[in-house]
C-alpha cells in the first residue's frame, strides 16, 4: 500500500490535518482513530462503502459534528478547541457543497449566492450583484438569477451550491457527494469544476463520494475509509494496483 | 425529559446573547414580521370577528333572563379585551405561527440548510430563531388589537340584528368605564404568549431529526406545546394582571 505522509502530530501548515480522530454514535464506532493531512492544492477523494463515516468526517472536519476525541486542525485553527468565533473564521475560508446542495428554499438563487457576501464583506449593493453574476458565471450558470432554487434541476442545483461555496473565496473546497443522483454528463461537468478549481485557482478539494469514475478523473490522492479506519491511503495508481480484496471489488464493481 | 429542557435552556440562552449582540439582522426580522403578523391578519381577523359574534349570541338570553340586557355592550368588550381577544389570539397563532415556523426550520434542518447556514459562518440562532422570536414578541399584540376590533364590531353587528342600536352608543356604552390598565396588561401579556410560541417552535424546528416524518413531528409538537404553554402561562398572567393593576 502507497502511504503518503501520516504523523501523529498535527501539522500546522497542512490546510487540514487531522489526527487519532474518533466518532460514535451511541454503541456503534463510526471512526476510529483517523489521521491524515492534506496537501495545499490537491484533490483528495474520500471513497468508502455506505456508513463508514465519510459525510460525518466532512461535517466534522468544519465543526458541524463534534469531534468524541483526536484533533482536527483547519487553516491554522484547532476545531475541536476553538471558541464559536474563532470556528466561524476558519469556515470563512471553507466553501462545502452539501450533498442535496442544500440552497436555501426561500431565496432566489442570486439570494443564496449573495449570503455570505451580505455577512462578511463590506461590497456595495452593485459591488455584490456583480461578484454573484461572475461567480455564477464560473460554474455556468448564466441563466436566471432570480429563479427559486426548486425551479431548477439537481445539476443545476450543485452549481449554484458550488458557487454559493466559492464567495468567500476560500482556500479549501468540501465536496459531500458531488456527483450523487446526477446523470453522466452533469456528473462530469461537476468533475470539470472541482479539477479547474485545483488547476486555476489552486484551491484544497476533499471529496466524499461513492463515484469511483469521478474519483479517479480527479483525484491527486485517495483515501479509502473501512470499518473507521483508513484502509488506503495514496495515489490513483497505487489505489488502481492495490491487492486489497475490498479495494479490488470496488474498482471491478465500478469497471 | 431533563434533558429537553436543558436543551431548551441552552437554546434559549444563545437566542437571547444573539438578540442583545451585533449583526442585527433587521432585514430577516421584518420580512419575518411581515410573515407572521401582516399574513396572519386576515385569520385573527376571522377569529376575533367569530369570538364577538359568538359572545353577543350566548350572553344576550342570560342577561335579557336577568334583566341586565343593556350591559350586553359592556360584557363584550370586556370579555374581549380582558381575556378572550388575547388567548384566542394566542392560541390560533400559535397553530398558524407555530406550525410553520416548526415545518419551515425542521425542513431547513433535514435538507441540511441550517448546517449550510453554520458552514457559512452565520449563526442560526441569530439569523432564523431570533428574527422569528422577535416578531411573534412584536405580532402577537399588535394581532390581538385586531381580534379585539374586529371582535367588537362584529359583535355590534350581532347585537344590532337582534335589537338595532347604533355604533356609537354601543361603543359608549361598552367602553364605558374601561381604563387603560384594562386594555394594555391582557394586551401586552401576548407578547409572552408570542415569545412562547417563537421560543418553542424555533427550538423544535431546529431539533429536527428523521426526514420528513420529522417534520411533521416538529410542527406538531410546535403547536401541542404552544398551545399548553400559553394556556399555563394565561392562568399566571392573569393573576399577575389582578394583583398588580
Amino acid at each position: 500500500m502507497e502511504q503518503l505522509p501520516n504523523t501523529e502530530a498535527p501539522n500546522t501548515e497542512a490546510p487540514i490535518a487531522v489526527a487519532g480522530l474518533c466518532k460514535s454514535f451511541g454503541a456503534q464506532t463510526v471512526l476510529d482513530g483517523i489521521t491524515f493531512q492534506l496537501v495545499a492544492g490537491d484533490v483528495t477523494c474520500v471513497l468508502g462503502r455506505s456508513g463508514t463515516g465519510k459525510s460525518v468526517l466532512l461535517k466534522m472536519l468544519i465543526g458541524l459534528e463534534p469531534a468524541g476525541a483526536g484533533s482536527i486542525r483547519l487553516e491554522g485553527y484547532d476545531i475541536s478547541s476553538a471558541s464559536l468565533q474563532e470556528l466561524n473564521e476558519a469556515r470563512k475560508k471553507v466553501g462545502f457543497l452539501f450533498q442535496q446542495a442544500a440552497l436555501y428554499d426561500s431565496m432566489t438563487i442570486a439570494d443564496n449566492v449573495a449570503f455570505p457576501l451580505r455577512r462578511h464583506t463590506r461590497l456595495s449593493g452593485s459591488e455584490r450583484s456583480h461578484r454573484v453574476h461572475q461567480l455564477l458565471g464560473s460554474v455556468g450558470m448564466n441563466g436566471d438569477p432570480d429563479k427559486m432554487p426548486s425551479e431548477i434541476s439537481g445539476g443545476m442545483r450543485k452549481r449554484v451550491g458550488l458557487a454559493r461555496a466559492l464567495a468567500l473565496e476560500p482556500t479549501v473546497v468540501m465536496f459531500d457527494e458531488p456527483t450523487a443522483g446526477l446523470d453522466p454528463i452533469t456528473a462530469a461537468e461537476i468533475a470539470k469544476l472541482i479539477v479547474e478549481l485545483r488547476d486555476r485557482r489552486h484551491i484544497t478539494c476533499i471529496v466524499v463520494t461513492h463515484d469511483l469514475h469521478t474519483a479517479r478523473t480527479i483525484a491527486d490522492r485517495i483515501i479509502v475509509l473501512d470499518g473507521g479506519r483508513i484502509l488506503f491511503d495514496g495515489t490513483c495508481a497505487g489505489f488502481a494496483e492495490s491487492h486489497d480484496p475490498l479495494i479490488v471489488q470496488f474498482v471491478e464493481d465500478a469497471a | 425529559m431533563i434533558e429537553w429542557v436543558g436543551d431548551l435552556g441552552l437554546f434559549t440562552w444563545q437566542v437571547t446573547k444573539a438578540v442583545f449582540t451585533r449583526p442585527f439582522e433587521g432585514a430577516e426580522f421584518l420580512r419575518q414580521l411581515d410573515s407572521i403578523g401582516a399574513k396572519s391578519l386576515p385569520l385573527m381577523a376571522l377569529a376575533g370577528a367569530a369570538t364577538g359574534v359568538v359572545l353577543s349570541l350566548q350572553t344576550r338570553s342570560s342577561l335579557t333572563r336577568f334583566g341586565a340586557g343593556s350591559l350586553l355592550p359592556a360584557v363584550i368588550v370586556f370579555s374581549l379585551i380582558k381575556e378572550t381577544g388575547p388567548i384566542i389570539t394566542g392560541l390560533v397563532a400559535s397553530g398558524r405561527v407555530g406550525a410553520g415556523i416548526g415545518a419551515e426550520l425542521g425542513s431547513m434542518r433535514v435538507t441540511e440548510q441550517i448546517d449550510a447556514m453554520e458552514a457559512s459562518a452565520v449563526d442560526p440562532c441569530r439569523f432564523l430563531a431570533a428574527t422569528r422570536i422577535l416578531a411573534c414578541i412584536v405580532a402577537l399584540p399588535l394581532l390581538t388589537i385586531a381580534a379585539d376590533f374586529f371582535g367588537i364590531l362584529m359583535g355590534w353587528v350581532a347585537c344590532t340584528l337582534a335589537d338595532p342600536v347604533s355604533l356609537g352608543r354601543f361603543l359608549a356604552a361598552g367602553f364605558h368605564g374601561v381604563t387603560f390598565n384594562d386594555i394594555l396588561p391582557p394586551t401586552l401579556k401576548t407578547a409572552i404568549f408570542g415569545l412562547i410560541i417563537g421560543v418553542v417552535s424555533c427550538f423544535q424546528g431546529m431539533r429536527t431529526r428523521g426526514g420528513t416524518e420529522g417534520v411533521g413531528r416538529s410542527a406538531t409538537s410546535s403547536v401541542v406545546l404552544s398551545s399548553l404553554f400559553i394556556i399555563v402561562a394565561d392562568v399566571l398572567l392573569v393573576q399577575l394582571i389582578i394583583e398588580f393593576f
